[in-house]
């Protein structure tokens, strides 16, 4: 039982530090800060996460498996290509109108502190559940014949770049109309620009 | 999985060995002759015909169908079609496949069809099979048949099996008849790149001897089973150690398009690792791939320990 209590008093650092860090900033949230939104002594934060950058390291970990188990299941799914890019689209948008500090902490915190993630995240270490659901994805849409055969960050770029750039606009609110509104076209101006010629 | 046995009625006396060709380029024929324990091994055989070797008959003899042998080795492919010296290949084949006692389909064409299964598929095939699919000519005699491919067979391979014959030891085989000892290894087990196929360090080039040929130079050896890396060549290599890619040309979907590279899809393999799930390879090559390692992305002669 205590195991169990472990375990989600860990998840429960992990939903709170993600709020605040992608709320506030990586620099400006302290542990103590984190601890206490848990409801924890800072003593206790350390028996769940040595420090704040291993905690970092971490919440990319869970974010990129947690999106990674989303992409796999659309994978998995018997569709077609332009479907799946249709589903990918609006899964990122929901997670991003859901859960905005999943796509706010990659996009605030990962991408502007790369010092952080320096040391145990290089490449695509801690980003790896993603990127090969990604690279899956991909691998199908050209074997099927739908996507066109080019080189992969080239694609991969296009899409998730595309993607990340639209929740940003939304989250500094400059979009005119809801994310939801630009699923589908969003979604089909991907496929018009990876589909086979 | 199947074995054969090899227990012969006449013990005392040498085994006869006749060799017989379909349709062939005499590469096995030609590849045998590099065995290196081959005058030991012919001790234990009388050759009734071989293309190349001193034979107790010549070919004619042997098309008068008069003759019966104990060991029958085809080279070549079925070709319902083909006749050699004025006889039908299915008229002799048939004749002296129905007394052997053992018959080993030497190289890819016997064993599958091969290349001249490509150019004449309505009337080719191996001997049981045809590409991956079981029915060809002799599959009335599996119970007797072992497969032997390669382009061409590698001389130890067959000088393994018949000295096994000689010995009259149970030979184990897998569900394609090829001997599990020497086809259940892969191509790619002793390769000397594997250091750089773990670190995902592509071979730019043919013939160098740093880097892996997987990635782009068509290398089908962590999918293709055979022996070429733990049972070197004359001894010596293989064509991956020198830097040629494999070709994968013991298995049943040999020849392919486009040998000397490698299929991918936006930069992904298309094929992987025989018995690992693509998700899997792809999880480790992106993470291998993060790393560098300095030693490996330059020519070895050159590295120089520095710590």
């Amino acid at each position: 039982m205590a195991k169990i209590t472990k375990e989600k008093r860990k998840d429960g650092i992990i939903e709170a530090s993600l709020k605040l860090f992608s709320q506030n900033g990586f620099y400006t949230t302290t542990i103590p800060d984190i601890a206490q939104k848990v409801g924890m002594s800072v003593g206790n934060f350390y028996n769940y996460f040595k420090s704040k950058d291993i905690l970092a390291k971490e919440l990319l970990i869970y974010i990129s498996e947690y999106l990674g188990r989303e992409i796999r299941a659309i994978n998995e799914m018997d569709i077609s290509t332009q479907e799946k890019i249709q589903k990918i689209v609006t899964m990122y948008f929901d997670v991003a109108q859901e859960k905005p500090e999943m796509i706010e902490y990659f996009l605030r915190v990962y991408l502007s502190n790369r010092e952080v993630f320096n040391e145990g995240c290089e490449g695509v270490v801690c980003v790896s559940a993603f990127v090969t659901e990604m690279m899956l994805f991909f691998d199908d849409g050209v074997a099927s014949g739908e996507l066109r055969d080019q080189d992969f960050f080239s694609a991969f770029g296009l899409f998730m770049g595309y993607l990340g750039g639209m929740v940003f606009l939304h989250g500094e609110k400059i979009l005119p109309i809801s994310l939801e509104e630009y699923t589908d076209s969003i979604a089909l101006n991907i496929y018009n620009a990876l589909k086979t010629n | 999985m199947h074995s054969i046995s090899t227990m012969h009625s006449k013990q005392t006396k040498k085994l006869s060995l006749l060799w017989l060709q379909g349709m062939s380029c005499n590469g096995n024929a030609h590849s045998f002759l590099n065995y290196t324990h081959l005058e030991k091994l012919l001790d234990s055989f009388t050759v009734l015909y071989h293309p190349i070797l001193a034979s107790q008959y010549t070919l004619e003899e042997v098309l008068e169908l008069q003759l019966s042998c104990d060991v029958l080795i085809v080279e070549g492919s079925y070709n319902s079609t083909m006749y050699r010296g004025g006889v039908l290949f299915d008229t002799f084949l048939k004749h002296y496949a129905k007394n052997a006692q053992t018959i080993i389909a030497a190289g890819s064409c016997a064993t599958y069809g091969g290349i001249f299964y490509e150019k004449d598929p309505k009337n080719s095939s191996g001997m049981i099979f045809t590409k991956e699919q079981e029915g060809g000519v002799l599959s009335n005699y599996k119970e007797k048949i072992i497969n032997l491919p390669g382009c061409p067979i590698h001389p130890q391979w067959l000088g393994y099996v018949l000295e096994m014959v000689a010995a009259k030891k149970t030979i184990a085989l897998d569900n394609q008849y090829r001997p599990q000892e020497l086809f259940s290894t892969l191509a790619h087990h002793g390769c000397t790149r594997n250091e750089y196929f773990e670190w995902k360090v592509d071979a730019d080039d043919f013939g160098k001897k740093e880097g892996c040929l997987f990635y782009n130079q068509g290398c089908r050896a962590p999918m293709t089973h055979a022996s070429c890396n733990k049972i070197l060549w004359n001894e010596v290599s293989s064509k991956t150690r020198i830097g040629t890619p494999c070709f994968g040309c013991t298995e049943a979907d040999f020849p392919r398009q486009n040998l000397f590279s490698t299929k991918t899809n936006m930069s992904i393999p298309q094929d992987v690792p025989l018995g690992v799930s693509k998700r899997a390879y792809l999880s480790i090559v992106g993470i291998a791939k993060t790393f560098h390692i300095e030693r490996l992305e330059g020519k070895l002669i050159d590295y120089k320990k520095t710590n």
